[in-house]
């Protein structure tokens, strides 16, 4: 029913590389997504997140490369792809001259559920908008917004969500709800791959990849991420942080240095540099200095510093 | 390498000449959007040469070639003198010759030809008798324009003629009568020419531009993603957008005929059912048309912009503003290649004239296959992915 392969793979796709006038967004990205899984897509702007979800829908033919969704080619199976994905767009993407309901009813009606009615009026009351069945999309707020498209790209059943950026914009609040809907799904046994800016969701993926410039550059669980960076971070705390981070900054050994509330991240790859350029700042009074685990925050942001020299 | 935030760089305002650098800056970058939207840019250039063009070359009031009939029954040397002299004026194009009165009259009927000249059985005699005997000429006044013209330039032109070819010596008088009659609109009435041009034409706009703009506001709304992502096909989305919009010309359609029967008393001579048939043909064609254009071009802008590109010339070469024979052969062709052409004969043909789907099947088979175009090129052109 799914395909070939039934080994768990949920996206298997080697090589992608995509184009736009001439310029590279994707470069040569492979990644393996297990079904049931949660599945985190970390990068900046313009990394090539979007570009990378709609290869895998069939919104968008891969220059080169290959792969399998759902066990369905990505290049030839395009329309079969398409009726087992939900595909949950960055900008809200529904019509907002259509009422929740009549919404939901087109998205059942499209992918041929027998009682497109009775599926949208479930689903109304599953995602909480009892009442709302009138409003018209356009004048939901973000959050409901967000509900909205949630629930029409899940309406037909999928095997597979690709959810790009879907909280952005969105108060923290129903960014939880949201969040807890997704594991509900994804212990459904539904796959989830969802894009995201913010690490605290990222924390809450089973497994991230972190891709920037159109290059994946670190994927596994969070904790592996972290290790596999190799970063040591020190957390500094005192007066004069401001002055501090611009006396490191470009310092030997120094890869990143970066505020955090009322203190001060001070990371380097190299330990020994790092240790011998901080040295004399330690000795000073009034700054406290402590040695911790980088964050995810750190190594992204060091991995997106270290890529910009690297392709840019 | 490291990310410190920085103070925001401060830098001097200067106001000496603000109103005239934020204006050139937004001329500037106007121009630059314009440059990229080549479509848009063209159109600037594009429409005003094609009006200058047609309204220059391709408008031409004065009928001439006009597809015409003879219907002979008498086969004398007057007889062919009268003719030789009306084609020589150039009005005439005699295309049929028949000896019977049915096929005459159908000839008429369906618009292959606008006049037929009728000559009498015992004309020649008649004339050498000096019984000043009548010759019959008919014309599809319809379109009252052509016809007038052509009539009116008649009497003088078969009596000059006819001065070098029959007699030595001017004859005093017309030896014979030129009895004209003016079918199917003898009051010379233009507005029943222009109320069944008017449902084609205003058909053709409204069409037009309803479905042009579909495509696009899918696109610019952001829907499109979404819509593409869910498993629907080029034709499935096509149809989608084009019944809805059958309904609604068919209302518009029975608005102005209705009021072209209530207020201007436009006879409705012909079949309704055929009427509502084959105006729904026409209906569908245009909206294919338009989804056509929905579907090539890149914004709503652009796409209305050739919807006026494709309505202009419909209007002036379709035979609603200028009679249609009047035009060069090249404007006749291209005005053959466009639906409102079509569904001006028919409409005008059925309301006026009662013709049946035997007088049409031409007209009725050319907005079938105009329309088979444009499906076909919609559904082909239709961007499946976001590529």
């Amino acid at each position: 029913m799914n395909g070939t392969t039934g080994n768990g793979i949920a996206i298997d796709v080697k090589g992608l590389t995509k184009s736009f006038g001439g310029r590279e967004v994707v470069h040569d990205l492979s990644m393996q997504v297990k079904r049931g899984s949660i599945y985190g897509f970390l990068g900046p702007n313009g990394s090539g997140k979007t570009t990378t979800i709609r290869m895998l829908c069939g919104l968008l033919t891969p220059d080169s490369g290959e792969g399998t969704c759902l066990g369905y080619d990505i290049r030839r199976d395009a329309e079969r792809i398409k009726r087992q994905v939900g595909y949950m767009t960055q900008r809200f993407s529904l019509y907002q001259d259509l009422s929740v309901r009549e919404n939901l009813e087109f998205v059942a009606r499209l992918y041929g559920l027998r009682d497109a009615r009775a599926a949208a009026r479930d689903m109304i009351s599953r995602l909480g908008l009892s009442g709302r069945e009138e409003q018209l999309a356009g004048e939901l707020s973000g959050g409901w917004k967000q509900r909205l498209a949630l629930g029409a790209c899940t309406l037909p059943n999928p095997q597979l969500l690709l959810l790009d950026e879907p909280t952005a914009g969105v108060d923290p609040k129903a960014r939880r709800d949201f969040w807890n809907e997704i594991h509900a799904l994804a212990a459904d046994g539904l796959t989830v791959l969802v894009s995201t800016h913010y690490m605290d969701e990222a924390e809450r993926c089973h497994e991230i990849a972190y891709i920037a410039y159109g290059h994946l550059l670190a994927h596994g669980t969070v904790d592996e991420v972290i290790a596999k960076s190799a970063l040591t971070t020190y957390t500094v705390t005192g007066e004069d942080l401001n002055g501090l981070a611009a006396e490191l900054a470009g310092k030997p050994g120094i890869d990143m240095v970066a505020p955090f509330g009322t203190s001060l991240h001070v990371s380097g790859r190299d330990v020994a540099a790092l240790e011998a350029t901080i040295a004399p700042w330690r000795e000073k009074s009034g700054l406290h200095w402590q040695k911790s685990s980088p964050s995810l925050e750190d190594v992204f942001i060091e991995l997106m510093s270290r890529s910009r020299d690297n392709f840019q | 390498m490291s990310t410190v935030d920085q103070p925001f760089p401060t830098h001097e305002i200067r106001e000496r000449f603000g109103f005239w650098k934020r204006s050139y800056a937004m001329l500037l970058k106007e121009f630059i959007q314009l440059r990229r939207d080549r479509v848009s840019f063209a159109m600037i250039i594009i429409i005003p040469v094609m009006q200058l063009l047609l309204f220059g070359y391709a408008i031409n009031t004065t009928p001439h070639n006009l597809p015409s009939a003879v219907l002979i029954q008498e086969d004398s040397d007057l007889a062919r003198s009268v003719l030789k002299a009306l084609e020589n004026t150039a009005y005439f194009r005699f295309l049929y010759e028949v000896h019977d009165v049915d096929d005459f009259d159908n000839l008429l009927k369906s618009g292959k030809v606008l006049f037929g000249v009728e000559i009498p059985r015992g004309f020649e005699r008649a004339v050498r008798r000096g019984d000043k005997p009548a010759l019959l000429v008919a014309a599809d006044a319809t379109d009252p324009v052509a016809a007038s013209a052509a009539l009116g330039s008649l009497g003088m032109v078969v009596q000059t003629a006819l001065k070098h070819d029959l007699y030595i010596g001017a004859p005093p008088e017309m030896p014979f009568e030129i009895r004209a009659h003016a079918r199917y609109n003898p009051a010379a009435s233009s507005s029943l020419n222009i109320v069944p041009g008017l449902v084609g034409t205003i058909l053709t706009m409204t069409m037009l531009i309803f479905t042009a703009l579909s495509v696009t506001r899918e696109v610019e709304r952001g829907t499109m993603e979404s819509l593409l992502s869910m498993p629907i096909k080029p034709v499935e989305v096509m149809f989608g957008k084009i019944i809805p919009y059958v309904l609604v010309g068919f209302v518009q359609a029975f608005l102005i005929i209705g009021i072209g029967v209530g207020l201007f008393g436009v006879p409705v001579l012909g079949n309704l059912v055929l009427l509502a048939l084959l105006s729904t043909l026409f209906i569908t064609t245009n909206l294919s048309i338009g989804y056509t254009i929905s579907t090539v071009v890149q914004n709503q802008l652009q796409a209305m912009q050739m919807s006026m590109m494709f309505f202009l010339p419909s209007i002036l070469l379709s035979g609603f503003m200028f009679p249609f024979a009047g035009m060069p052969a090249w404007a006749q062709y291209l005005g053959e290649g466009l639906p409102l052409t079509h569904y001006l004969r028919i409409v005008r043909a059925i309301m006026l004239k009662g013709a049946t789907m035997q007088n049409l099947r031409y007209d009725a088979l050319a907005l079938a296959v105009l329309m088979l175009i444009a499906m076909t090129i919609a559904v082909t052109r239709f961007r499946r992915t976001l590529d």
